[in-house]
This record gives C-alpha cells, sequence and structure tokens, in this order.
C-alpha cells in the first residue's frame, strides 16, 4: 500500500472546502449552471438520468480497507447502497444529492479518496494491473510508476486543458491485465537485454466511436525517463491534437492521421529539448516513492498447507479455488479474486454490505489491502494459503463467492440506458439476462474462458470492442439493437472485434450469444481450445452463417 | 430515443419539458403554472412545437430549481393520463429496469 503525507492530506481538504463554497453559491443562485458545471465535473459529479453521480479514482486499483469502508459509509448514508465499481479502476455513486455532496466529499477525502481528474480533458486516473505487486514474474511493481504518474499529473496546470480526455496504463507482467493496448498510452515495464528497466511505449489505442490499438512509438525508455517522455507526448499532442472537432480530438486521431513514424520523431524531437531538465528522475526520487509502498510481512510458509488439503474434498470450494485462485510469487500465498457477478445482479455493483465484509475480511486475512480490477471485479492480493478456506465461506456467506471469473457470465457491462444520460440502449440488463442463460456452472466452465462486453453507446465504455463477444446498443426507430462483435480481446495480443452481422433486437440478443456459443463447442479443435482461439482458426463466417440461419 | 441535446423540435404528438432537480437531481416536470413537480401527472403537456419551444425557453430562463431542461414525448391515455413517450423516458420516471442491489 503507499501511505499519503501530510501535503496530501491537506491539499484534499482544502479541495472539498472550496467545493463546498462552490455548491453553496450554486445553490443560493450565485452561480449559474453554466459557471457551476466545469467545477462540478473537476470534482468527478456528473449530471445523469436520474440524479447526480459522483465518480471516485482508486489510483491503480488500490485501496485499503479503511477507504473501502469508507466508501461503504458514503453509500448506505449519501447513496441507496450500493456502488458501482467501473472499468476504469473508479468507483461512482448513482444517486447523490448535490446538497450532500460536500459532506460526502469530506467523508472520503479523510481517507485519501477523491474524485479529481475522473472527469475532463486531462490525465485521468492511471489504471494498472490489479495483481501488482503479488503475480510471479513480474518485472516491478507497476503501481510505482503509476504513482510517479499520478503525483505528475494531478493538477498539472499544462495538461489540464487537452484536446480530450488522456487515459495512461501501466502493466509489467508478461500478461497484460491492464488492457494497455487500448489506451491512450500503453506502458509495458520490462528488462532490456542488458537487464536495465524500462518501458515499451504505445500511444493512440483507445475504444469509443473510432476505435484503434494502440501503436508501438519506442521500443525501450529507461524507466527513470518516463516523466520527462511523457511530458513530450503530451506536448506534442496538446500542440497537434485536434480541438476544432471532439470526434477527432483523441490522441488516436493524431497518431493516426499523421503515422506513428512521424508521431515518433516529433516526441523524440520534444524529448531531447527536456530530457536532462527537471523531470529527471534521479535514483532517489524513484526510491523515495519506491519507499512508500509498505508491502505486507508475509510468513515463511508452504504451498498446499494441510489446511487447503483437507478443504478442497469439498466441491464447492475446490470449484471456486479452480476458478478464483491464482499463483502468488510468496510461497504459501495466493491472489483471490472476488466476482462482482453473481448471476443476475448488475456487473460490477456491491452493496455496502458487502464493502464492509471485503473490507473486513481484508483486515483478518489479506493485510488490509483490496484491489479492483477493468474487469469490475475485486481482488484480495495476499492472502495465506491456509486461511482460504474460511475466507471462502466468508465471502460465500455475503454472495460473493460466484465462482464465475473469466467465464461467459462474468460479463462486463457499462450503466446504459438504465443509468446514462448519453446510452442508445440498455447494458445492464441484457448481461442480466445473458448470464442467466448459463448460470450452470459446469455448463460455464465446460465452455471455458469467454469474456462478454456490453457497451450501451458508441462510447465503448464496457470495451465492447474488445469483447471476445462484444455487444453494441444502437438505436434504430426508436428501439434498442444491438450489434455483435467477435473475436476482440483486451490483452497482451489485443485486437478490434469483427462484425458478425445485422444488429439484432433486444429480446434476440441473449438467444444469439447462446447460438454463438453453440456454434463455438461444435467447432472447437478440442476441450482445450479457447473460445478466442477459435475465432481466430475460423473468422466468423461460420458463426454468421449458423446463428443468422437460426433467427 | 436520441440523446435530448440531440432532438430538433420537431412536435409530432404531445411533450412535456422535463428536467432535473438542482439540489438532488431528482425527475422533475414543468408544471402550467411555471413550477416544476416531481410527478409526470401534473407536466404541463402541450403538441406543437411553438408551444414547445415557449415552455422549454421558459424553463430555461432559471436555472435554480431544475437543470438541463429538454422537451420529451408523453403519450396520453383516454382517460387523460399521462404517460413517459418512450424508453428513455419510462426509465426516468420508472427507475432502473432492472432490482436495484439492496
Ligand atoms: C456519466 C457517465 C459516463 C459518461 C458521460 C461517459 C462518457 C464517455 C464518453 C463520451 C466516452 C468516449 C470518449 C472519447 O472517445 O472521446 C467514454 C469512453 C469510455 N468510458 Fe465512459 N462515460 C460514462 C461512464 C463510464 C463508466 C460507468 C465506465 C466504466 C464502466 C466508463 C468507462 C469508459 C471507457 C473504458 C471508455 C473507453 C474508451 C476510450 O477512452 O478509448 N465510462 N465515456
Ligand atoms: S458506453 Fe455510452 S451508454 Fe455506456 S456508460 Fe458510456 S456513454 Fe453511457
Amino acid at each position: 500500500m503507499y501511505v499519503y503525507d501530510e501535503f496530501d492530506r491537506a491539499f484534499l481538504a482544502e479541495r472539498v472546502a472550496e467545493f463546498r463554497d462552490q455548491v453553496g453559491r450554486r445553490l443560493s443562485g450565485a452561480l449559474s449552471e453554466d459557471e457551476f458545471k466545469p467545477l462540478r465535473l473537476m470534482n468527478g459529479v456528473y449530471l445523469q438520468l436520474h440524479a447526480y453521480m459522483l465518480r471516485i479514482a482508486i489510483p491503480y486499483g488500490t485501496l485499503n480497507s479503511h477507504q473501502l469502508r469508507r466508501m461503504a459509509h458514503v453509500a448506505r448514508r449519501y447513496d441507496r447502497g450500493y456502488g458501482h465499481f467501473t472499468t476504469r479502476q473508479n468507483i461512482q455513486f448513482n444517486w447523490i444529492k448535490l446538497e450532500e455532496l460536500p459532506e460526502a466529499m469530506a467523508a472520503l477525502a479523510e481517507v485519501g479518496v477523491h474524485g479529481i481528474q475522473t472527469s475532463g480533458n486531462c490525465i485521468r486516473n492511471v489504471t494498472t494491473d490489479q495483481w501488482a505487486g503479488a503475480t510471479p514474474g513480474e518485472y516491478d511493481d507497476p503501481r510505482i510508476w503509476a504513482e510517479i504518474l499520478r503525483q505528475y499529473s494531478t493538477l498539472h496546470p499544462e495538461f489540464t486543458y487537452l484536446p480530450r480526455k488522456f487515459k495512461i496504463a501501466i502493466t509489467a507482467a508478461p500478461q497484460d491485465r491492464a488492457a494497455i493496448k487500448v489506451h491512450d498510452v500503453g506502458l509495458r515495464l520490462h528488462r532490456n537485454e542488458a537487464g536495465e528497466l524500462g518501458f515499451e511505449v504505445l500511444v493512440g489505442g483507445g475504444l469509443g466511436r473510432t476505435p484503434f490499438v494502440g501503436k508501438l512509438v519506442r521500443p525501450f525508455l529507461p524507466a527513470r525517463d518516463l516523466l520527462s517522455y511523457i511530458e513530450a507526448i503530451m506536448r506534442v499532442y496538446n500542440q497537434y491534437g485536434r480541438r476544432d472537432n471532439i470526434y477527432k480530438a483523441r490522441i488516436k486521431i493524431l497518431v493516426h492521421e499523421i503515422g506513428a513514424e512521424e508521431f515518433s520523431k516529433a516526441v523524440e524531437a520534444e524529448w531531447e529539448a527536456i530530457r536532462e531538465g527537471a523531470l529527471k528522475m534521479t535514483d532517489e526520487m524513484i526510491a523515495e516513492i519506491r519507499g512508500r509502498f509498505l508491502y505486507p510481512d508475509f510468513a515463511t510458509l508452504a504451498d498446499n498447507p494441510p489446511e487447503l488439503a483437507e478443504a478442497l474434498k469439498d466441491a464447492r470450494f475446490a470449484t471456486w479455488h479452480a476458478n478464483s485462485v491464482h499463483t502468488h510469487k510468496v510461497p504459501g500465498h495466493a491472489i483471490v479474486t472476488i466476482s462482482l457477478k453473481p448471476v443476475g445482479a448488475p456487473p460490477g455493483d456491491a452493496t455496502a454490505d458487502q464493502m464492509d465484509v471485503v473490507a473486513d475480511l481484508a483486515d483478518r486475512y489479506a493485510f488490509g489491502e483490496i484491489r479492483v480490477g477493468h474487469e469490475q471485479n475485486l481482488c484480495l492480493p495476499n492472502v495465506a494459503q491456509k486461511d482460504l478456506p474460511a475466507l471462502w465461506a466468508a465471502l460465500d456467506a455475503a454472495g460473493l463467492a460466484t465462482p464465475n471469473v473469466n467465464h461467459v457470465s462474468d460479463i462486463i457491462a457499462c450503466p446504459g440506458l438504465d443509468y446514462c444520460s448519453l446510452a442508445n440502449a440498455r447494458a445492464i440488463p441484457v448481461a442480466q439476462e445473458i448470464a442467466k442463460r448459463f448460470s450452470d456452472l459446469d455448463r460455464s466452465r465446460g465452455i471455458g474462458r469467454l469474456h462478454i462486453n456490453i457497451s450501451g453507446c458508441i462510447n465503448a465504455c464496457g470495451h465492447h470492442h474488445v469483447g471476445h463477444i462484444g455487444i453494441l446498443g444502437v438505436e434504430k426507430n426508436g428501439q434498442e439493437f444491438y450489434q455483435i462483435t467477435l473475436g476482440g480481446r483486451a490483452d497482451e495480443k489485443a485486437q478490434l472485434g469483427t462484425l458478425l452481422g445485422p444488429a439484432v433486437s433486444y429480446e434476440q440478443v441473449p438467444g444469439l450469444i447462446e447460438d454463438v456459443v453453440e456454434t463455438y463447442l461444435e467447432l472447437r479443435a478440442g476441450p482445450q481450445e479457447l473460445f478466442i482461439d477459435t475465432v481466430a482458426r475460423l473468422g466468423v463466417e461460420p458463426f454468421k452463417e449458423r446463428v443468422y440461419a437460426a433467427h | 430515443m436520441a440523446a435530448p441535446q440531440q432532438q430538433k423540435l420537431k412536435v409530432n404528438g404531445p411533450v412535456t419539458v422535463t428536467a432535473n432537480r438542482l439540489t438532488d437531481g431528482a425527475v422533475v416536470w414543468r408544471t402550467a403554472d411555471g413550477g416544476w413537480s416531481a410527478d409526470l401527472a401534473d407536466a404541463a403537456i402541450v403538441t406543437t412545437s411553438d408551444a414547445a419551444i415557449a415552455l422549454l425557453a421558459a424553463a430555461q430562463q432559471r436555472d435554480i430549481e431544475a437543470v438541463g431542461a429538454y422537451v420529451a414525448p408523453v403519450l396520453l391515455g383516454e382517460d387523460g393520463s399521462v404517460q413517459p413517450g418512450n424508453l428513455r423516458e419510462r426509465i426516468r420516471v420508472a427507475g432502473p429496469t432492472f432490482e436495484l442491489p439492496h
């Protein structure tokens, strides 16, 4: 965990006081909505379909139990008793009153949590692997670098009014769990042949109306040069990015239009001019940030303790263990994923009671640390294997032990028309209907890893382009319709999905998805071939033929 | 279901003006006496573009009761009852279409 200092706390307290004043002036009429709107957005406050929504950043997805408990408190006291974890390592409260927002924000600020830079044309919350610091094979803890970027970019005066929002993601493991290739800047930490730590830098990825996979602009950037290089990228973007057309304003359009090579040249030229300047990081600076990350005092334990072996005789526990528990870098420990996708529930929602349960369990079994992943699930990164049976029993009692992580019912879905004022169609109930069709755990296990992503409009908040099966809500004559894509993926082999065929109605979606899955089961080369690999091998045509013949 | 900003003011059927209440964001409708109500049954209903534009302009004049005003379709029942005119507006009246977490 990162330890905040007095400076961070004082800054947040001042910011809340400032916002309290702004809300007061808005309520009295001293500020008009046009004057107030940019101020509220700078604090993560949106006006949605039904109410105000507060978006809170969870830097690099890391929370401590106090912070999660405080979120539970805000959900219970100021909202309707639940919150929504998003694909950007944020949490959103959907029903918060403007009158009470300053109080809620003050409560969050006390534990170092806020909504600054979760909206607007600035560098947003830097995201990373939810297994950071715990997974074996990592080159470094990516959160150290995300934290360096967080400090650098927070209220950065030059980058507060970029042409458009800006999203940076970092991974430091061979497996990409941060979807870095679909971010404005994707950073892959690795070591070169000389053993030095550095970043592969990708620029211009993103989803939305014009989706792109990021392009390589630098294979190796010495890690200590991160800030000057990012600054060079931001400067080139700030200067050349389009401001005349919101749909062409993202850096991906700039990179696409001038080409990765030209873009890279412009960045390198800018970088040469500033790399030896104020942003050059010294080993001491990096060590200082690194030193603020406290790691658990892991006990010396052996893998597969007798308590675990005994518990594995219970089929329900064994199923959960096979699905939700992953290898830790420290022997005798494990990484646990907590599914926020119980069949039939809104994906990514957690009640205040569930948040409290997870916070308590984190204190008891996981050194007080919780992570939020872009798949809208939670994670306890540091659990002793001997404690897994007790942890599972407690999670199960709270409805948090659905063993469907990475299965067909572990669906990523944006809020869609049920909450979002930009939506064309619903997303959450589509996810619920599909999950119900695949509620049989044996069946879903037989299907294997399969990611379904749903967005309620072209903005792609549900990452539909990179779902193995992507579902995009569109509107036709006032009715909800859905376009289906196959073969997208957000991992280290990221690619965009291919359109299956004409859009179908709301009612047709679950049946169509079932047909797609049945077709896969018939066509796969063997039980080991994953859905995504069958699609890669055969293309979408055989799916299209079967699926549309049936509808 | 187009976003309200994208709607042209082509009125072909009964419409009302709706917004979100400033203090808490709750969905409200413009009433005939120039106030706001949280009950669609109280909404002023008009049927021509001119009347809709006038109702909207009046609603936007002061934005300290309600914000983000726009024109929304309604359906009138034979008995004079008012229903929201499309799915988006139905969701605004009735809330999300699934059971909320509790
Ligand atoms: C008030 C609610 C929301 C609004 C108004 C909103 C708006 C938008 C817009 C306009 C874009 C397209 C930006 C562009 O390409 O220039 C976008 C993209 C995106 N949003 Fe949202 N969104 C909302 C909620 C969410 C939620 C709940 C999530 C996560 C579940 C989310 C995650 C994302 C992601 C991942 C993108 C990806 C596309 C990209 O940046 O390349 N957003 N959003
Ligand atoms: S994809 Fe569209 S509908 Fe979904 S949250 Fe984003 S803006 Fe709203």
